[in-house]
This record gives structure tokens, sequence and C-alpha cells, in this order.
């Protein structure tokens, strides 16, 4: 398993495996969003929870098909199914490699765009959390997606509509966490329920994703 | 005699082939009827003619949900016992569910417009519709992406088991974002609250007519897909020849 997870990571970290281009994509989203909104403040600060995980989950969505897709073409996928390793425990490893290489870089640069979004300081711990709690499971459900249209030609576009609503609970309260983080309000509430839908999605998910790779590779 | 008799293509088709025209007609009968009966209404003293969308609307919504949760039925049947009919039957049922739940989702714009004042408003009923919906376009793109049906029907049914898991997680989520504009049920098995019987029974006429109607459209669509997989089946034979 180890192996595995620093074969994917030294795979997406060396040229042409897209590391860092999430991050780069968030940056973009939010320098874009004050041109759209307005420079003002007062009309940044209320959105900016919002913006900055809208912008996680749509970056996080980018790299998404790369979990599989390359590991399909090139025949690894194969070898790795009939690997002793259950097909699971291979979902689960190349999603926390997705995560390592996606979502953590996206925690560390979350609070500089933060603070391009005139966020609050004090939001920031929540802001941090929230995406610490949430993105584990937008990797895992990623790695849903891509299980079940990993044969497709132009998967891409049918990947994100499949895998958009998935990310909707997690969206609903990662955002509200940060928002109440900003307002200074308890957040108690929806940290327990983002933390239940992680826990949910990772005790599950990968046997529904193995499942959909079983389909695929027969 | 066992219900799994029915998963065998040819006696679903013998047996359809009888029971089809009798299905078209009574929810013709009952469409129209409740349909015509729900517009003769009189109008309703605080909301005038426009409660006569409720007739359209409520069994519409009905359905929306409960084709899913068929959908769902099929699926694990497929998953579990690999009845082709079954597969096939939720595949036929996806578009009907789409359209279903888009008359519900225009309706309720039409008719929110004069009452609530506005054509959409983020309402945890409506938001959930329009995940609803979300899931019913996702779900028709996989099947009509996938060329092999055996591996588009298990992908499907996968789809469709984490789908709904998420479309009831989404609901609720969705309860704890915002609270409603939407009223509650208008018809509750539970509380003695009632609409008023001028209204409620045409309602529920129109609502059987929406189930029989959803039932005769699943059954063709049902039995298109049949012949089609025949057909292929034929050219197959032909092309090996």
């Amino acid at each position: 398993m180890i192996a595995l997870l620093l074969r994917d990571l030294r795979l997406a970290t060396r040229a042409g495996g897209g590391f860092g281009l999430g991050v780069a994509f968030f940056l973009i989203l939010s320098a874009l969003v004050p041109f759209g909104i307005g420079p003002d403040r007062g009309a940044l600060a209320p959105v900016a929870p919002g913006i900055l995980w809208v912008g996680a989950l749509l970056s996080c969505l980018l790299s998404l098909d790369r979990i599989f897709a390359l590991d399909h073409e090139d025949g690894s996928l194969d070898l790795l199914a009939t690997a002793p390793m259950p097909l699971e425990g291979t979902v689960a490893v190349k999603a926390l490699a997705h995560w390592i290489t996606t979502g953590l870089p996206l925690i560390l640069a979350a609070p500089v765009f933060a603070i391009l979004l005139q966020l609050p300081t004090r939001a920031m711990p929540m802001l941090i959390l929230s995406l610490l709690i949430g993105t584990p499971a937008l990797s895992m459900l990623g790695a849903f997606g891509a299980a079940v249209t990993v044969g497709l030609r132009r998967g891409g576009l049918l990947l994100s509509l499949l895998v958009l609503p998935l990310y909707i609970p997690t969206l609903i309260f990662g955002a509200e966490i940060t928002r109440r983080g900003a307002e200074s309000l308890p957040v108690t509430t929806p940290l327990v329920f983002l933390g239940g839908v992680t826990l949910l999605v990772l005790a599950l998910i990968p046997f529904a994703a193995a499942a959909a790779l079983r389909v695929n590779l027969r | 005699m066992s219900l799994w008799e029915y998963a065998n293509p040819a006696k679903f088709m013998r047996t359809t082939d009888r029971v089809l025209p009798w299905l078209v007609v009574s929810a013709a009968i009952c469409v129209t009827g409740g349909l015509v009966w729900g517009f003769l209404t009189p109008d309703d003293y605080r909301q005038g003619s426009t409660v006569k969308i409720v007739f359209l609307h409520v069994p519409a919504a009905l359905m929306a949900i409960n084709i899913w949760v068929m959908m769902l039925v099929a699926s694990l049947i497929w998953i579990i016992r690999r009845h082709h009919v079954s597969a096939l039957a939720a595949k036929a049922a996806a578009p009907i569910g789409a359209v279903m739940t888009l008359i519900a989702l225009i309706t309720g714009a039409i008719w929110g417009q004069p009452m609530w004042g506005t054509w959409w408003e983020w309402d945890p009923r409506l938001t959930s519709f329009l995940i609803l919906f979300l899931f019913y376009v996702g779900y028709i793109a996989l099947w009509s992406a996938i060329e092999d049906p055996d591996s588009a029907a298990d992908l499907t049914g996968v789809v469709c088991l984490v789908g709904s898991v998420f479309a009831l997680l989404s609901r609720y989520a969705v309860l704890f974002w915002n609270q409603g504009l939407h009223q509650g049920a208008s018809l509750s098995v539970q509380s003695g609250e009632r609409m008023a019987a001028t209204y409620r029974h045409p309602l529920y006429l129109s609502m059987i007519g929406f189930g029989l109607l959803f039932l005769a459209l699943v059954v063709i669509r049902t039995r298109t897909e049949i012949r089609k997989r025949r057909l292929a089946a034929l050219q197959a034979q032909e092309a090996r020849a």
C-alpha cells in the first residue's frame, strides 16, 4: 500500500503530472471573483466563504480523471486489480494520493486566497478546519466518479456531471462552518455533520468505486 | 408461480401485451378525468384560480420521487439477481422521472410567481428537486455514454445506489442550509388537517392517473428496449453468418 502511495505521489509530482494545477486554478478563480463582484470589502467578505469552498471543489474536480485514467491506459490498473491487495484498498490509496497532491496544497493555499477575498482573519482557523475535514470526502467521491467513467472516451464532462451533485452536502456544511467562523458563531453542529458525511463517504465509497472498477476492467 | 417469472423477457412481453391496452386506457381516463374535474373546481378564496395547478404539480412531484425509488429497486434487482428486464425498466424509467421532476419544477414556478411573488426561491423543497433533477440527468447521461449494455447496467446501478444515499443526504443537508418558504404537505396521513374535499377528490384521481400513466409509459419503453436488444442480437447473428 505504501509502495503504491509513493508511486502515485512520485508520478503526480514529476513532469506532466499536473501537480499544482489545482492550486493555480484556485488562484485564478479567487483573482477573477473580485473583478466580477467589485473590489468593495463589504461586498466581498460575505461571499468569501462560499467562493472559497466552491473554488476548492472545482480545483479538486480538475484533476479527478487522472486518478485512474493514466493507469488504465498503460495497463497498470489491470495489474493492480489482479494484485493480492483488495481493489477497495487500491481505491482508498489512490484517493489518498489524490488528496495529498490536490487537497493538501489547496488547504495550505486557502488562507492566502482568503486574504484576497477579504475573509475576516478570525474565520481562518474554521476555513482550514472545514477544508481539512471536508476535502478527503471530495477526493474519495471523485475516485468513485473516476472509477465509473474510466473506460469512457470523453469521460471528463460526464465525470463532473456525476460527481458535482454528490459534493452538495460537503459544500453546504463546509461553507456553513466557514461562514459561522467569520461571524464568530458556534460551529459544533455543522462540524459534526461534515465529519459524519466524510466518515460515511470514506467507509462506503471505496466499495462502490471498486465495484465500478471491476465492471470497467471486465 | 413466482414473481421472478416475469424476469423472462418473452414472458414479460406476452403479459404486457395483454395488460398494456387496459393500462393505457385507464391512465388516459384517470389523467384527463382528474385534470378536467380539477379544472372545473371553484376558485380558492385566497389563491384564486392558481390553485388548479396543484392537480398537475402534486402528482408530478409524487411521481418524480417514486420513480427514483423504483429505479433504485430495479437496480438492486439487477445487481443482485441479474434480471435484464429489471435493468431495462430502470433505464426506461429515468427519462420519465426527469420529465416529471421538470414538470413539478416548472408548474411550481408558474404558481410561485403570482403567489410568492418569485419564480424561484432557494427553498429546501425546490432545491432538493433541482438536485434530484441533476441526479436524473447524470444517470441518463451515463446510460447513453456506455456502449456495452451489461457494463452500462452495472455502472448505472452502482451510480443509482450511491445517488440515492446522496439524494437523501442532500435533502436533509439542504434543510439545514435554508429554512423553507414552501408549504408543508397538503395531504398527510398522520395529521388530520386536510384540504377541502372539493379539491381532494380530483387530486386523488389525478395522482392515480399519473401513477397509471407512469406504469404505461415505463412498460412501453421497456418493451422498446427489449425489442432493441433483440434487434441488436439478430444483427450480430447476421454479421457472424
